[in-house]
This record gives structure tokens, sequence and C-alpha cells, in this order.
């Protein structure tokens, strides 16, 4: 039997042109239900400020809404639709592609178990008005937001680094945060505990994993097959094992010595 | 004066024995290693499990206490972030002479996994370090292991002699 024909002219160009990354596929967005809880939750927003968008996904009301609106609006929806707890709160990196954050608010009625999710789209360095009055769980969320988004929110009792230290500098949730941190963070412990002149001391961070230092067979040696301090490298590969010791030989100044003959090693659990 | 029924020097055991000041204060010290409770993340439970009744490290008279000042060891028992490098460093600082330190684990010792902004690459960037445990986690027999081999180091070392100085005191 023949196997099927497919054709293989041009792979190496398909190949460079299909996504090399996984793309996860999108939630479907439904629309909003004619009559029903969401309907009227939405009805209730929409008669005092505009709706960008609002769409059903996984069975959950989306609301988008302008910036500006995000407290009046939260406050309709608690205090006239009884949305009372807000279980999240925090922001998307979208800086590359829109220049700005997309910060959602997920609200849950604890009477009819449903949740909304409210979300608005902040430019950089715009800022946003605080939800702390509405709920008092949006006091850390918005400083965690603000420490490692750079979100600032007006009108925030407290608005103070939440995980960083107080003097970090950058954004480190920020897409464009290098993981392995920026000069500042890879210095920072150096420079707050001994000073900046202390950086030609102590060295860079070494962040290679992989790296081979022709000295670690000096400093470092196999358990159970030490060689001596500077000893060269091709002592090392020697197959006879040395004893693990616990005592030096000569005995322990007012200790009994250990004999490993009279000691019991039990070689199964009781 | 009293008179002995013993007659010592012949029953072979003086009351006494002869030694040096050296061996003495190190006997007492390497004996007495006092722990400073150090759990950082998660080697912090392996540090228990070895102060703990199965591994008992009361036998070798290491206790752990909760303050720097009754310390003669800092177990750096998990990952050192850049937040906490500075409380690290005060309170080796607040330790008394004769000081020693385990860096016990990955983390500890070169950061570890955590190859991140927020992570110390090495507890031995802030404080001296003594020893290294490697292993993620190193088991209560790692961290017992080198408890023996610090009370060998100790000692070896000349008890009045005050400690050389380390990299940036
Ligand atoms: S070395 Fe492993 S077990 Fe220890 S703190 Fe780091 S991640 Fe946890």
């Amino acid at each position: 039997m023949m196997r099927p024909y497919t054709p293989k002219d041009n792979v190496q160009a398909k190949a460079y042109y299909t996504d090399r990354y996984w793309v996860a596929p999108r939630v479907p967005e439904e629309p909003v239900p004619e009559e029903g809880v969401y309907a009227e939750d939405l009805a209730a927003v929409k008669s005092a400020h505009e709706v960008l968008k609002a769409y059903i996904q996984r069975g959950q009301l989306v609301i988008h809404i302008n910036p500006e609106d995000n407290f009046d609006v939260l406050k309709i929806l608690k205090e006239e639709r009884w949305y009372e707890m807000l279980s999240e709160l925090s922001a998307v990196d979208f800086l590359a592609e829109r220049g700005g954050f997309e910060i959602f608010y997920q609200i849950l009625n604890l009477n009819t178990a449903r949740r909304i999710r409210v979300k608005c789209f902040v430019e950089e360095n715009r800022a946003i008005e605080s939800v702390n009055p509405l709920y008092r769980s949006a006091d850390w969320a918005e400083r965690e937001m603000w420490d490692l988004m750079g979100v600032k929110v007006n009108n925030h009792p407290y608005l103070k680094r939440l995980i960083m230290p107080d003097d970090w500098e950058g954004h480190p949730l920020r897409k464009t945060y290098p993981l392995e941190g920026d000069e500042f963070a890879q210095w920072y412990e150096v420079d707050k505990i001994f000073g900046k002149d202390a950086r030609d001391v102590i060295g860079p961070e070494n962040r290679d994993p992989a790296r081979i230092d022709r000295y670690d067979t000096e400093r470092f040696a196999r358990l159970g097959y030490e060689v001596p301090r500077g000893a060269p490298a091709d002592m090392v590969d020697k197959t006879e094992e040395t004893p693990i010791r616990y005592q030096e030989e000569e005995g322990v100044f007012l200790i009994k010595e250990l004999s490993p003959d009279k000691s019991k090693v039990l070689d199964r659990r009781k | 004066m009293a008179q002995h029924q013993v007659n010592y020097t012949q029953s072979g055991g003086l009351p006494v024995a002869l030694t040096t000041v050296d061996k003495i204060i190190n006997w007492g010290r390497s004996n007495s290693i006092w722990a400073l409770t150090y759990g950082l993340a998660c080697c912090a439970i392996e540090m228990m499990a070895s102060g703990a009744s199965r591994y008992d490290f009361d036998r070798f008279g290491t206790i752990f206490r909760a303050s720097p000042r009754q310390a003669d060891v800092m177990i750096v028992a998990g990952t050192l972030t850049k937040k906490h490098a500075e409380f690290i460093r005060r309170l080796y600082d607040q330790m008394s002479e004769p000081k020693w330190v385990i860096s016990m684990g990955s983390c500890a010792n070169t950061g570890g996994m955590f190859n991140t902004y927020a992570t110390v690459q090495g507890c031995d960037r802030v404080i001296p370090v003594d020893l290294y445990l490697p292993g993620c986690a190193p088991r209560p027999e790692t961290l017992q292991y080198a408890v023996m081999l610090l009370q060998q180091k100790i000692r070896k070392e000349s008890a009045n002699k005050s400690q050389k100085p380390k990299r940036l005191v």
C-alpha cells in the first residue's frame, strides 16, 4: 500500500510563515441576553454611563467602560445591583500593542452568586480613580498595581509599594522589564548594604547557569570522593571512595570515638 | 588533711584532665553550636525536620535560637530576596563573634532556579559563608553532616585568635 501523497514543496517557507509559538484560543464572546439579571445590570450601567462594549464570556458579564467612569460604574453596581465584593483588581500590560494598560475589576454578588468583570483601558502615565472607598479589598490590590505595573491611582489613602522595597526603581511586572533585572536591580543589595564602591570587590552576578569554572574542581568535590585542596582536575575522577568521617582521625577531646563496627545501621524503617 | 581511701595514681585515673586552652574552648564551642532560625523558603521545612525528634539536632548541642545575640551559626535556609538582603546582613552583624554561616540549598548558594530580578544570586554576595550545602532541598542528613563538618572546622581553629576578617566586614 502506498502512503497518501502530501505536497512537500516549499516546506521551509511554510514553517517560516507559521506561528512558532502556541497561540491560546480566545474564549468566545456571546451577546448579552435580552432579559435576565445581567440585562438589568447592564441597563443600570447604561442609563448613567457610556458602555463601550458588553458581552458574556464563560457565563459572566464583561463590561468595557471609559476609565473616568470606573468609580461611578462600580458604585452603581454595588449600591443598586448589590455586587458587594471585589474579588480581584489588576492591570494587564498592553504597552506594546495599545500603549496602555487594561484594568479589570472582578466583582461578585453574594446573593445571586453572579460575577461581573468591569474593564477599562488607561493610557500610560494616566492615573485612575481609586475604588478604595467602595471596596476595602481594593487597598492592597491598587498598591500592588502601582508597585508592579506602575499604574497611578488617584485619591488612594496610602499609595506605597506593596511588594518591592520602597526604594526600588521600575515596575517589574511590565513586559518591558527584563526578567533578570535592570542594572539597578542587579546591584540593588550591593549598593544598599555596602555602597557603590563595593561593586568592584564583589563583582557582577553570575546569571549563567551553564558557566563552567576551571577552579570548581579545586573548590568543590563530590561527597565521599574528596580530593586535597588545589588538586589537579584529573585527581577528581578517581573511582576509589574516601570514607565519610564524622570525627577527626585522632579522636575528639572528651568525646567518645565513634566506631563504625559498633554502631548499628538501620536498613529499614521500624 | 583528709585521707582519701582511693589511691588515684595507682587505680589509673586522676580526677584531672590535662589539655590545652584551645582544645577545651573549641570543645565547648563545637558542641554547642546554637543556630539562628533562618528559614526563608521550602528549605526551612528540612531545617525544621532536622531539629525535630527524628533527626534530633539537640544531640549535637545545636539548639535553634530566635535571637542573633544567642546564636553562633546562621543557617540560611531558603531563597534570599533582594528586599530581605539588608536584614540578613543586619542580623549577621548582630551575632556575636565567633560566628559561622551555613548556606543551605541551591537558592542560598547561587540563587538556584530563581534567575530573576528579585533574588540575590547567592547569599555569599551579602554575608561570608563557611559551608555550602547542595540540594533542592538538602535532606536533613545533609544538614546534619554539615553541622558535623562545621564542628571539625571549629576544632581546627585556634581559640583565642580573633576570626580572620571576612570579606567586607
Ligand atoms: S533550594 Fe529548593 S527547597 Fe531550598 S529554598 Fe530553594 S527552591 Fe526551596
